[in-house]
């Protein structure tokens, strides 16, 4: 796992946040084919919860999962890769950009099927427990998905069996346009660990360090209670939910106001008045991280490499075991 | 060999394979004492414990997408669903996760889980409880998908499904007390061979699961009819074994498909196309293909109805006679 010094933690959240505008402006300008989906201004939960869980702990994400996998300590080459459909990504160009796995980083992959891979998570936690080792599984889920039926059936099972899982709700406000206001019940989906004996707490998701200490306590609290824990990240969906949204459902004033609270310009200042960092150095940071990500890009503009349809057709079945 | 159920079979499949590989755990509603809801898992909890026995709160999708995570993690997990109809609230974490877990991650993760499930009609519990669901699984790469009909193929399939490290549907009928020789030595039936239960010479009467019975009938009755049936019994329907199907129509020149499924979409059309593909096959007809299954309806409650709607011995007998003349 990365460093968890301030200047680490903030570059991580810059190098998110340059990313996804890279990757943004290729899918606008056609370079990328398919659908992405951004979690720009989600920034903070993604260093909060990588960085304060351990790296042999296991992450499930969703299919906005490019700041999880990044956070998480997968490459940048191996995810731009993947997302050209290059065989040199991180599932050789047969996931994309929703379905982003890196077992070395432990990261299980993610369903883009949301909510799905909650049960998935909570299966992984059942092995771990039966393996007896000490470590946990995040599952992430949206606000959207926080109404999946199989969420809730696996927040039962995870209480039922005391199983190491981190439900790690990323409420962002927005599931696709429809505003949680008006589909989750419940003012925090916090509220409905109690529905499962499961302790939760919600908090800010946009402050890193409170993300970073409360995923540390949660952490501590499942490895030494033996119980499943729940915890609502707070945040905004600065960007579309995918690349074809207009944004009709929302307001500008109120992405102004979330604008405000932007997880990146916040810790900025809070590290610039503490003395740790300059505006200077930062600005050097976000030229670095820039111009990384350019230079793999245009390598894979030049030079593209692809599976053949036979090649990838190997990988529909594992191998039989011989009888 | 010894003479055991269908169910028994299943059960000493999944204890001989508990007994070897401790990662080998049954999941499921009511699999403990209760012994599952037809009672194919009596006695495990007792000799394998809540370690390899793991009940479950009624949670369809989320049981088997458990199952699903802890199979990447390396547990082999024997699901039961205790009826094929609640694959309905299955076929997420089978269809859109296992089948393809091994193909998104390039070959990085693999999910070696078995979905036990019983399918069709006979029981009279109603439209809801007695589907013959096997189409909903066999159009999907990335998964297995087997229907033994009897206990021996019960058993050496069951096995080899547990040692897959793929996905495997294995389907079972709800016959569970019929009796059947199995071998006392350990054996292996391989996923994706059908198995010829008669040698004839006139016609090929292909078929799976629990039709495999009425068919086994009918031919006794066209054999006083001096008309010689092979019988070729898939056993497994995804990956289907095309030559064994199409040597025996070759053979006989004559090709009568039978399954308890509706026939529209049904089953029996890719056998068929399967035949139609193939010019020697094909060009051996002496006539077309003729298919027989289920009623275009949902199954009736009512014992007579039920029964009446799918294919009955009679029916086979004047479908096979159909093919001479």
């Amino acid at each position: 796992m990365e460093s968890t010094s301030p200047v680490a933690i903030l570059t991580l959240m810059i190098r998110s946040r340059t990313f996804e505008r890279k990757i943004e402006q290729l899918f606008r300008t056609h370079k990328m084919h398919g659908t992405t989906h951004l979690a720009i201004g989600q920034e903070a939960v993604h260093a909060g919860v990588a960085l304060g869980i351990d790296s042999s702990d296991w992450i499930v994400t969703t299919h906005r999962c490019h700041g999880h996998t990044l956070a998480k300590g997968s490459s940048v080459e191996a995810m731009i890769g993947e997302f050209f459909g290059d065989k040199r990504g991180l599932s050789k160009g047969l996931g994309g950009s929703m379905h982003l796995i890196d077992l070395k980083h432990h990261n299980a992959g993610s369903s883009a099927v949301v909510g799905s891979s909650v049960a998935l998570a909570t299966g992984m936690a059942l092995q771990l427990q039966r393996s007896g080792s000490d470590n946990l599984v995040v599952a992430f889920f949206g606000d959207g998905a926080s109404n999946r039926g199989v969420v809730h059936e696996s927040m039962n099972m995870a209480s039922i069996w005391s199983l190491p899982v981190l439900f790690l709700a990323e409420h962002n406000e927005y599931g696709m346009s429809s505003s949680a206001k008006k589909m989750v019940s419940v003012d925090s989906i916090a509220d409905r660990g109690s529905s499962y004996s499961i302790k939760s707490e919600s908090i800010d998701g946009n402050d890193v360090e409170l993300v970073l200490s409360k995923v540390r306590d949660a952490a501590r609290y499942i490895r030494e209670e033996k119980r499943p824990f729940l915890l609502e990240t707070r945040t905004y969906r600065f960007s579309g939910h995918s690349k074809s949204d207009k944004l009709l459902y929302r307001s500008r004033e109120e992405e102004a106001e979330w604008a405000k609270k932007d997880p990146i310009g916040r810790y900025s200042q809070i590290l610039v008045d503490r003395g740790e960092i300059t505006y200077d150095q930062i600005a050097e940071i976000e030229q670095s991280e820039s111009e990384n990500i350019d230079t793999i890009v245009a390598s894979y503009l030049e030079d593209h490499q692809e599976l053949t349809l036979e090649e990838s057709m190997e990988y529909v079945y594992h191998d039989e075991v011989s009888l | 060999m010894k003479m055991m159920s269908y169910r028994e079979a299943i059960r000493e499949a999944m204890m001989e394979e508990m007994a070897r590989d401790e990662n080998v755990v049954l999941i499921g509603e009511d699999v403990g004492c209760y012994g599952g809801c037809f009672t194919v898992s009596s006695g495990l909890i007792d000799r394998f414990g809540t370690r390899q026995v793991i009940e479950t709160p009624v949670s369809e999708e989320g049981l088997v997408g458990v199952a699903v995570g802890a199979a990447i993690m390396g547990m082999r997990p024997v699901v039961e669903v205790m009826y094929g109809d609640f694959s309905t609230l299955a076929s997420d974490p089978l269809l859109n996760h296992a089948a393809k877990t091994h193909f998104m991650s390039a070959g990085a993760q693999s999910v070696p889980l078995v979905y036990r499930t019983p399918m069709g009609s006979g029981t009279g519990a109603a439209a809801q409880h007695t589907q013959s669901l096997e189409t909903l699984f066999t159009n999907t790469p990335g998964l297995h998908v087997v229907f033994p009909s009897t206990p021996c193929d019960a058993k050496g399939l069951m096995k080899c499904a547990i040692r897959s490290n793929n996905p495997v549907v294995f389907l079972e009928h709800k016959n569970y007390g019929q009796m059947g020789l199995v071998p006392d030595d350990e054996y292996l039936i391989e996923i994706g061979k059908a198995d010829i239960k008669r040698i004839g010479e006139d016609v090929t009467i292909i078929t799976y699961g629990r039709m495999l019975d009425t068919v086994t009938q009918a031919a006794r009755v066209l054999e006083d009819d001096e008309v010689s049936v092979e019988i070729v019994d898939l056993r497994s329907l995804r990956p289907l074994d095309t030559r064994t199907i199409l040597d025996s129509v070759i053979k006989t020149k004559r090709a009568l498909i039978v399954h308890e499924a509706p026939l529209f979409g049904g089953f029996s059309g890719e056998i068929a196309a399967t035949i139609a593909s193939d010019s020697k096959a094909f060009s051996s007809l002496m006539k077309p293909v003729v298919r027989l299954g289920g009623r275009e309806m949902p199954i009736p409650f009512n014992k007579h109805l039920e029964a009446a709607m799918i294919p009955q011995v009679e029916d086979i007998v004047k479908a096979a006679t159909s093919l001479f003349g």
